[in-house]
């Protein structure tokens, strides 16, 4: 299962330009656990968002968002509200933020940060990957992870070793900020592209607190391995 | 004069790349630089250049240093944590290196060690902006230095890059970082060049044409497919397979690399040669090219 914990509310609210028009996403499998996603984030982060003056043009609660190809059907039949909304906000896991840009040629905003993924048993049929970084940035690369799709998981553009769409890694292997350039650019949102990030908090990343070993969710985890 | 100062004065500067041992033997690439002293004016030196293991980067720079010539210190952030990082630089800085180049590195496994953990704890834009840190008199932490450094910084770009968009954005953040000049990978396509320095001309930095000189139709071959960020196109491979011996190549070499010269020195402010063991031709290109090194 994914842990995956809420953003700061200002984070979140940062994402969007003044009266920006939202479609909320929400996720009913492993976020809803975590009291992250379901019927409670589309409340909690519908009443945020409209008591800022983020009008929602519509919700849905879909339940397993790292499933892109269920994600796509499900939204299509909302399409004119999708169409309406300037950006959507997704209450998931990084896998699920990333199937939904990789269906909604749109900004896609996460709402969460996802801070483990132990023993995953999910559907993940497509390419998208989640490092658990627990500062998500996918708000800032067109819904695409630069810690998973660029090997050497940079912040800020393609290396040097980027030439003509390919990694230096091998031939074939698509350059992962190159094709966050592209998205950036297919959604009008290439002023986001290399705007400085600090160093990250590698202990979102690479620790896990006693706080959070202690807890129920930490216990699942460690049955689904075993 | 100090390379910053030439850099400051608009003068057309020469570097050059200096390759630390693989080992302990520093002899031979000492006598080089010694070699080419008169001819350049600052020596880039590598940081485990295509991840290949060799003496640490600052030690050279330290014993060029200590020959009294101009040292760079290349550093990339594939080795090392923003401590480690920040531990070499203040290191550096007290050994008398005074420049020093940010890249992001290239992966381990292109190396000879490809089964090592790729670090990348800061990138190329976090490392100018560590480097602008220390300057300051603060670590990346914010926490004060009892001395701080006054490194110049300079920033690597992929000048021929296609496409070069991406690559320009990041070049013009590291700038606005601290970054204050621009090294750019091999140059073999005059014309790409040239488009990518008129649009990097607002950045308002020094820009220095990187050069390698082409030893043989194999190599151009071996850098299109291996090394990252090079392309020699077909018309140049197809001039070097003409020339037979090693003087001809020498010679071919040196006329496509003084072409190159005349067609972007409008458009750059200086050059640096990467000769991968050829330094002898260098002088030759620069004659070739008309360039005077003055008062080296």
């Amino acid at each position: 299962m994914l842990v995956t914990e809420l953003k700061p509310r200002e984070e979140i609210l940062g994402y969007l330009r003044d009266g920006e028009r939202v479609f909320l996403v929400s996720c009913d499998g492993c976020a809803e656990v975590c009291e992250v996603g379901g019927e409670k984030a589309v409340g909690d982060l519908g009443a945020l968002l409209e008591g800022t003056g983020h009008p929602v043009v519509g919700t849905a609660v879909i339940p397993f968002l790292c499933n892109k190809t269920l994600v796509g059907i499900r939204l299509s039949r909302l399409r004119d509200a999708v169409e309406g909304a300037d950006a959507l906000l997704v209450a998931s896991c990084g896998v699920g933020v990333q199937a939904v840009a990789a269906v909604v040629p749109k900004p896609i905003l996460p709402a969460a940060n996802t801070v483990s993924y132990g023993a995953f048993q999910g559907i993940w049929p497509g390419e998208e990957r989640c490092a658990r970084c627990g500062d998500c940035v996918l708000a800032y690369t067109g819904g695409i992870c630069p810690l998973t799709a660029c090997p050497k998981g940079l912040l800020h553009g393609p290396c040097g070793g980027s030439h003509r769409g390919e990694c230096e890694l091998e031939p074939g292997r698509p350059c992962g900020w190159q094709r966050i350039y592209e998205r950036l650019a297919d959604i009008g949102r290439l002023d986001l592209f290399a705007r400085y990030r600090p160093p990250k908090d590698r202990r979102r990343q690479y620790d896990v607190p006693l706080s959070r070993r202690r807890s129920t969710l930490w216990a699942l985890e460690y049955l689904e391995e075993v | 004069m100090r390379f910053r100062d030439r850099l400051a004065k608009g003068e057309f500067v020469i570097t050059c790349e200096a390759g630390p041992p693989k080992g302990t033997d520093v002899g031979p690439a000492l006598e080089a630089v010694r070699r080419l002293a008169p001819y350049v004016h600052a020596f880039n030196v590598t940081d485990l250049q295509s991840s290949v293991l060799r003496m640490s980067s600052w030690a050279l720079c330290a014993l060029i240093k200590r020959e009294g010539y101009e040292p760079i210190l290349q550093m990339t952030c594939r080795d090392r944590n923003r401590l480690a990082l920040q531990a070499d630089l203040l290191g550096a800085w007290a050994l008398g290196i005074e420049n020093v180049l940010a890249l992001t590195g290239d992966y381990p496994t292109l190396g000879d060690h490809p089964d090592a953990l790729p670090v990348f704890d800061l990138d190329s834009v976090q490392l100018i902006a560590a480097v602008a840190a220390l300057n300051s008199g603060k670590d990346l932490a914010g926490n004060e230095l009892e001395g701080k450094t006054d490194f110049l910084v300079g920033a690597v770009v992929n000048a021929t890059a296609d496409p070069l968009e991406p690559h320009l954005a990041k070049l013009r953040l590291k700038v606005e970082l601290g970054a204050k000049f621009v090294q750019t990978q091999a140059v073999y396509d005059p014309e790409a060049f040239v488009r990518f320095a008129r649009a990097a001309e607002g950045l308002g930095v020094p820009i220095i044409a990187g050069l390698i000189p082409l030893k043989s139709a194999g190599m151009a071959r071996f850098m299109n497919e291996h090394i990252a960020g090079v392309t020699v196109p077909e018309p140049l491979i197809a001039e070097m397979e003409r020339a037979k011996t090693k003087e001809e190549r020498k010679e071919v070499s040196t006329e496509i690399c003084a072409r190159i010269i005349r067609a972007v020195k409008p458009y750059c402010h200086g050059i640096h040669f990467m000769p991968m063991g050829w330094e002898d031709v260098v002088p030759g290109i620069l004659e070739l090219a008309g360039i005077k090194t003055g008062d080296v």
